[in-house]
């Protein structure tokens, strides 16, 4: 059993904007190159030639169809680490090597401390942490521990490798304990919402939900109407043409 | 914690900047160098194209560099073709062979070299290679990816979408999207959807399946495959019907107010020009005739005028009225065919037009037209449109795109604040591109570059019997504007000998033998097809890759490739230019990291090949090399005095841009300077470039054009209507009989829209389209351990009420069938998508062995490729004739007219249909690992 801080002093995080993801899969294999030769063990990739490959993600991005009575959407589906503020995978960790960090509140993996049992993965109810087939010890976000402060990358690269590289800037980074924060700010205004409300991990990470997209079947753009011209022939538009011209 | 964790962990020894090639969008990345190796590849911040983003194609590249696919050193064949065995020989001894197979054929009669490129981002040497050589039989891979979309917009506006033009992503309030492929200009499209939705501007996509893009968009249209051009003429005709069009810009931009002559004869439909052969308008303060570009004009757009001899002739705009006002274009008669209703049609005309003139505004920019004309202010017409492979890839494309242009010009929302803008150097219209050159004899040199575009019948390549010169039959009157050749036809017709059989067929990155043919067993059967005499049809084949694909192991001679981050390239002006509406730009390759192998860079080895065999242009006066290599080659080649291959940092010491002698430095600025040179287009030179003069004039003192060729967008194309004449029986260069009626039909001079040429018989009543994975680019993504993660095989996704009729369920197997052959594949259904049309992830599938996989990958057992049902050639005609699947206009290979049955299938065997017999590994290929701990040595 691990504990987790009573409070942390920031509260880093991710807000996620599924009204503009669209499943590109940019942010899942830029973390991969990034955390592969970054922090714990390489992520590892079982069979890379071969009839199953399968590796260790930090990130990955479902889609799923959502069908209504009169419409079909797709909605993509960016799923990490949401570094909880009660995290059930810190709490089961036998060893202490599932930690929280009581300065930024980022849930990391002690490598060092890791045997590998897979408790956490079972605790956690996103499915958001993986085993490294080679290293055999448990892979998570680390909201890219060593991009956010490390002095030597220049200032404005300083933010996950998936904020930094998403195409569609549906991936913002920041402090979601600062009310005054570009996050709080988009979890404000856009009514950002946790993942699974009801299992009372209390997630830092928050989602912007697709914002009213019309039915499938319904097209109002606008109440907008186009009236016929008086007489719509062709002899009809050619004088009204003639005559829009006469009272330039 | 027990370990201290470092929070400023080193990161890398160097960053490089170089330009991506992970597919087709050229954007600028930066390359961590660690140890020699790349330690993380992320997007240049400054970069013109992506601006700091990068896909997950990108991401991976560094894989590319693991590959066990990297072929290692020249390869000959040592047993039958597709077996893919193979000894290695010398780079002197690969070149003294090709430079034997074709110094002999150069000096008895060049077209029996074929020679083609694929997706070659360096065609302005390759084509001029091909014009020295003296072959016309020369193409990159534009024919069968989206030439129907770059020659509608040529013809008509001078640019086209993607590589021409763009939305302009700031000040566009809607955005309709029609059938987008997801590999063209990704990532700004990306960053351009995501700005209008946060800025609350719509997106509407027209698109039969609703992935990617279409997921965001506000509003989709499921549209019926191959009936865009339906859609797009009922929305025309409820802008007319209204009267909600933009009449100055009709008249003063577009040639909707000249006179067309309408009189029967050999002028019938060709404009009335003066003796200057200056077109005529009405003036509308005199009715009488006059130059359309007399200053100060305001031409009439209705009207008719009677010439000497009682001639008549009528304004374009008159004939469009005509056209597009009946009832065949009302929005009830067009919603069964489309499979959008009637309400909805009409709902985003009126929503296209409330946005094009409710929400124009006038920006305070003046700017001079180049007939003299001042205007003070700018108009702002926000309604953008994009467009790419779905509607590119029918037999009906051409026209589809000349009708969505034509929107645009209604909406007044061309190269306009708001609308679709050029990227210069486009415009440009099809007049001031080159006319396709053909061959002139043997060791001779074609007189111009072997592609272009033709402006009638004088200029198809075609003999006095009016049979095709070219291999492809490119610009004969089975594709008289076939203006980036026909790769998907050059293997079938080389091996059948039609028009005539070739001696060396040389390909450069390819897949022709998997993944980028129709049939393709059939075009595997061409290439291993034998004649009575037991050689082969196609009796030499070059192959040019940089790693193990289905074409390499067919080829008889192997020139391996690098990487592109291991040689210099050219993002050239000349070619497929990167740039923004208001910024002009090229960029390069540099290698970023060593090259381990004994593999050239393709270019190094086509200039040495072309010194080898003294091509004019390859060699001095001493017949000796011109270029060391392609580096060499790229700052000094000059096209015309002044300028070359790069437009930056010209001068003797970089002091000069666009114009100006070659600088021996210049790629060293290039390097420095992020891999890309740009400069902005002066602000009030931004808007309707085809008229602005502050543009002509910049844009020649820069050098993207010789002189100022000031154009009007062209609705009505006279071009067509020549080769329609042509159909009609004037002139000398009149179509075989067989096809007479096919052109006059195909070649209306103003847009139209006609049934796709697939089989729409009862017997196969589902369409059948490809989408492009957004993390996946052709072949180039399965070798790469990251990227066949995400895309590891393919289902085939069915429309509910489909499964539901045949009682299929997700995972179970089916039957596809067309008239030429049938696959079996797995199902996965879906309600997103028409209800006509099943779909799946394109090029997935690969051939057992191929790219360095295991035999029984899943690329190899469980996806499969639509190609193997898609036939390169249509039904047969009553003569017995059959003609290519292609675009009669364009030759654009009609992908996306696949019609199919599917019928449940037993799933006893657990793999799709067809297999393939596993090819070999050249020697020394590199095994593979079990398992992949990339950066591993960099981990703590």
């Amino acid at each position: 059993m691990t504990s987790l801080p009573d409070k942390t002093a920031r509260k880093l995080g991710l807000v996620i904007d599924l009204d503009v993801c669209v499943g590109c899969q940019a942010c899942v294999v830029n973390c991969k190159a990034w955390n592969s030769g970054g922090y714990g063990s390489s992520l590892a990739d079982h069979e890379p030639y071969g009839d199953a490959p399968e590796g260790a993600w930090l990130n990955r991005v479902h889609g799923y169809e959502v069908v209504s009575k009169d419409s079909a959407a797709i909605v993509h589906f960016p799923k990490s680490c949401l570094h909880c503020d009660d995290a059930p995978c810190v709490t089961v960790c036998p060893t202490g090597a599932s930690i929280k960090r009581s300065e930024d509140g980022i849930v990391l993996v002690d490598e060092s401390k890791c045997m590998g049992c897979g408790l956490c993965a079972w605790a956690c109810p996103y499915g958001a942490r993986e085993m490294d087939p080679s290293a055999g010890v448990m892979k998570k976000c680390t909201l890219c521990v060593d991009r956010i402060y490390n002095e030597n990358l220049p200032e404005v690269d300083r933010e996950p490798a998936c904020v930094r590289t998403c195409p569609t800037n549906a991936r913002h980074f920041g402090d979601l304990a600062d009310p005054d924060s570009h996050v709080s700010n988009l979890v404000a205004s856009r009514c950002g919402q946790d993942l699974m409300p009801e299992q009372e991990t209390r997630p830092v990470n928050k989602y912007l939900l697709p914002q009213d997209r019309d039915g499938a079947e319904q097209m109002s753009l606008s109440g907008f109407v186009l009236a016929d011209l008086a007489d719509p022939s062709p002899s009809g538009l050619l004088g009204w043409i003639d005559s829009a011209l006469s009272k330039l | 914690m027990s370990t201290v964790l470092d929070l400023s962990p080193f990161v890398s020894d160097e960053v490089r900047k170089t330009t991506c090639y992970m597919c087709a969008c050229r954007c600028g990345i930066d390359v961590h160098l660690r140890d020699g190796r790349i330690r993380y590849i992320q997007g240049n911040r400054d970069h013109p194209v992506n601006r700091g983003v990068l896909c997950a194609k990108g991401s991976a590249g560094m894989l590319h560099l693991e590959s066990p696919a990297r072929l290692q050193a020249p390869l000959m064949r040592t047993g039958p073709r597709g077996t893919g065995e193979f000894k290695e020989v010398s780079w002197d001894e690969a070149l003294s062979t090709a430079c034997s197979w074709l110094g002999e054929i150069r000096a008895r009669d060049p077209r029996k070299l074929a020679f083609f490129t694929g997706r070659d981002q360096s065609q302005s040497l390759t084509a001029w290679w091909a014009q020295q050589f003296g072959t016309p039989n020369y193409a990159s891979h534009g024919g069968f990816c989206s030439v129907n979309m770059a020659t509608a917009g040529i013809y008509t506006i001078g640019g086209s979408f993607w590589e021409f033009a763009q939305p302009d992503w700031e000040n566009s309030k809607l955005l309709l999207l029609f059938g987008v492929a997801e590999d063209h200009d990704s990532n700004p499209i990306k960053l351009g959807l995501s700005a209008m939705r946060r800025r609350g501007a719509r997106i509407v996509s027209v698109n039969p399946v609703r992935t990617g893009y279409s997921a965001i968009a506000d509003a989709w249209f499921g549209i019926t495959p191959g009936t865009d051009g339906l859609l797009v003429l009922a929305l025309i005709r409820e802008l007319l019907r209204s009267g909600r069009i933009d009449a100055d810009f009709l008249r003063h931009n577009c040639n909707a107010a000249w006179l067309v002559d309408v009189e029967d004869g050999e002028t019938g439909g060709l404009f009335v020009r003066d003796e200057q052969g200056t077109p005529l308008v009405l003036d509308s303060r005199t009715g009488r005739p006059e130059r359309h570009d007399m200053p100060g004009i305001i031409p009439l757009l209705s009207g008719s005028a009677e010439f000497a001899g009682g001639a008549r002739a009528v304004t374009v705009f008159t004939l469009l009225a005509e056209k597009y006002l009946d009832d065949r274009y009302s929005p009830e008669t067009v919603a069964r065919k489309t499979g959008i209703g009637a309400s909805k049609i009409r709902g985003l005309a009126a929503e296209l037009a409330r946005v094009a003139f409710d929400d124009a505004q006038e920006l305070p920019l003046p700017w001079t037209d180049a007939y003299g004309n001042h205007h003070q202010t700018t108009v702002v017409r926000p309604v953008a449109i994009h467009a790419m492979r779905g509607i590119s890839a029918h037999t009906n494309g051409f026209q589809t795109c000349r009708a969505i242009h034509l929107l645009q010009m209604l909406l007044g929302a061309i190269d306009c604040p708001g609308g679709t803008r050029f990227k210069p150097p486009y415009p440009k219209p099809a007049e001031f591109h080159p006319r396709p050159s053909g061959w002139a004899g043997p060791n001779t040199p074609l007189a111009g570059p072997p592609l272009g575009y033709p402006l009638g019948p004088q200029d198809l390549l075609v003999d006095s019997r009016g049979q095709p010169q070219r291999l492809d039959k490119a610009f004969s009157w089975e594709a008289p504007l076939a203006a980036h050749g026909m790769l998907h036809a050059a293997i079938p017709n080389a091996a059948a000998g039609d028009p005539y059989p070739v001696d060396v067929m040389f390909l450069y990155m390819a897949n022709m033998a998997w993944n980028s043919s129709m049939n393709t067993p059939a075009a595997i059967g061409a290439l291993t097809a034998k004649g009575e005499n037991g050689d082969y049809r196609i009796p030499r084949l070059i192959v040019a890759d940089a790693f193990n694909s289905e074409m390499t192991s067919y080829a008889d001679l192997v020139l391996p490739d690098t990487t592109y981050l291991e040689r210099f390239d050219c993002i050239s002006l000349l070619d497929r230019p990167i740039g923004e509406p208001d910024l002009v730009a090229d960029a390069i390759r540099h290698p970023v990291v060593a090259l381990n192998r004994n593999v050239r860079p393709f270019q190094d080895v086509l200039i040495d090949l072309g010194a080898r065999l003294g091509l004019p242009g390859f060699v001095d006066s001493n017949q000796r090399p011109k270029w060391r290599d392609y580096a060499h080659y790229m700052a000094t080649r000059e096209t015309r005095p002044g300028t070359g291959p790069l437009a930056g940092w010209r001068g003797r010491n970089g002091e000069k841009a666009g114009r100006g002698e070659p600088n021996p430095k210049q790629l060293d600025q290039y390097i420095k300077a992020g891999g890309y040179w740009s400069q902005e287009v002066p602000r009030q030179a931004r808007f309707f470039k085809n008229l602005n003069i502050a543009y002509q004039e910049w844009s020649t003192d820069l050098g993207l054009q010789p002189k100022p060729t000031p154009f009007k967008l062209q609705i009505y194309s006279e071009p067509l209507r020549r080769f329609q004449l042509a159909a009609e029986g004037f002139g000398d260069r009149q179509p075989p009989e067989v096809l007479r009626q096919r052109i006059h039909k195909c070649f209306d001079p103003l847009p139209i829209w006609y049934e796709p040429a697939s089989d729409s018989s009862g017997e196969f009543p589902l369409h059948a389209i490809t989408q492009r994975p957004m993390a996946m680019y052709h072949s180039w993504g399965s070798h790469n351990p990251w990227l066949r993660q995400i895309h590891t095989d393919n289902h085939l996704y069915v429309p509910g009420s489909i499964c539901d009729e045949m009682q299929l369920v997700d995972g179970c197997w089916v039957w596809v069938e067309s008239p030429v052959a049938r696959i079996k594949v797995r199902v996965k259904r879906m309600e997103a998508v028409n209800r006509q049309t099943v779909w799946s992830w394109n090029a997935v599938a690969r051939r057992p062995g191929a790219w360095g996989l295991s035999h029984s990958s899943p690329e190899s057992r469980k996806a499969f490729l639509l190609n193997h049902v898609i036939s390169h050639l249509l039904p047969k005609q009553p003569d017995g004739c059959r003609w290519s699947n292609s675009d009669p206009v364009t030759g654009q290979a009609a992908w996306f007219d696949l019609r199919v049955s599917i019928t449940p299938a037993d799933d006893s065997e657990q793999c799709t249909y067809p297999q393939f017999e596993p090819q070999g590994q050249p020697p020394n290929q590199d095994p593979g690992s079990e398992e992949l701990c990339y950066g591993g040595e960099w981990c703590k």
